[in-house]
């Protein structure tokens, strides 16, 4: 029998002490949860689009479908003030260079996410003479969002699985 | 009216005109590469050719074809003309001179093909990084990663 206070009753009516977990060992585990906390609910991500999928992005982070219930809804116009870029279109090999100086010019901790088959692949311009075979040739990428393009319920689904991964549940 | 322009063209030029045929409705004259200048300058200021539309080059595997199709915003008609260049040293007269909207057509051209405009004001890559190798819409073109 549970009490309501969540200890258990005794066969001779007493209550028994309950047991308390043990969250944090040490003061610095208490930190870093916070700080993943603080980090997970708080992406900014770099307000730049390459190709059709960043149509998706933009109707994302509209009304409809709203990325800002995760609190990555504030795209910044400056790669100095935000922390999640997101390769949302077909990197050409013109574009390459100028992707990673913003890549560079965000502030660690920075993510990646490699928004539809062009990001990921080149999708259809696979063979294509002046497309980058995937932005993960050029950028290290966190995590990657399937689709041609990706649809937003699947960016938000990325955008999930990158908060999953800030708090260390996946590699 | 493509046979007046036709004729037109070939009285003032009868060495230059190499072939005149009709495709789809406009007339397209193909004219020696060294006699190009003073032909778009007399299209220009007698024929009212006004506007380059769009210059085109062509890799047909045998030589390389620059393709200048003119619209008259005057006259409402068209008009292509077609040069043809040797493989090895494709080389033609910039039309810059003549019109400049010519100039980002030409170093398209240039970009993709290959061909080099004499007296173009700025002759770089337009669509390729200044980095890349080749010229990609050749036959012969081999892409290397």
């Amino acid at each position: 029998m549970i009490l309501s206070n969540g200890a258990v009753a005794q066969q001779d009516g007493n209550p028994k002490p309950a047991q308390h977990t043990v969250l944090f060992a040490k003061a610095a585990d208490l930190f870093d949860f916070v700080k993943d906390w603080a980090r997970t609910n708080s992406l900014w991500p770099l307000g730049f689009g390459l190709a059709c999928c960043a149509i998706e992005m933009m109707a994302t982070a509209a009304a409809r479908y709203d990325l800002d219930r995760f609190g990555a809804g504030l795209f910044r116009p400056s790669p100095r003030q935000s922390d999640v870029m997101i390769v949302a279109g077909t990197v050409t090999k013109k574009m390459a260079d100028p992707i990673r100086l913003l890549y560079q010019q965000m502030a660690e901790p920075r993510y990646v996410i490699a928004m539809g088959a062009c990001a990921m692949s080149g999708g259809p311009y696979w063979d294509s003479y002046n497309v980058v075979k995937g932005v993960d040739k050029i950028l290290p990428v966190d995590i990657y969002v399937a689709g041609c393009p990706a649809r937003p319920e699947n960016l938000i689904n990325g955008i999930l699985e990158l908060q999953r991964k800030i708090r260390g549940e996946i590699g | 009216m493509n046979q007046e322009l036709e004729q037109t063209i070939r009285q003032q030029f009868p060495d230059a005109v190499l072939a005149a045929t009709d495709c789809k409705g406009t007339l397209l004259i193909t004219i020696k590469a060294d006699q190009l200048l003073p032909v778009c300058r007399f299209v220009r200021d007698s024929l009212e050719f006004d506007f380059p539309d769009c210059v085109t080059g062509i890799d047909t595997g045998k030589e390389l074809e620059v393709v200048y199709t003119l619209w008259s915003t005057v006259r409402d008609n068209d008009l292509s003309i077609k040069v043809v260049l040797p493989y090895d040293a494709p080389e033609v007269d910039s039309v810059t001179e003549v019109w400049k909207g010519a100039n980002w057509h030409e170093r398209e051209v240039y970009d993709l093909l290959g061909v080099r405009f004499r007296n173009h004001p700025d002759l770089r890559r337009i669509l390729l990084p200044e980095s890349f190798q080749g010229h990609p819409l050749r036959k012969e073109y081999q892409e290397t990663d």
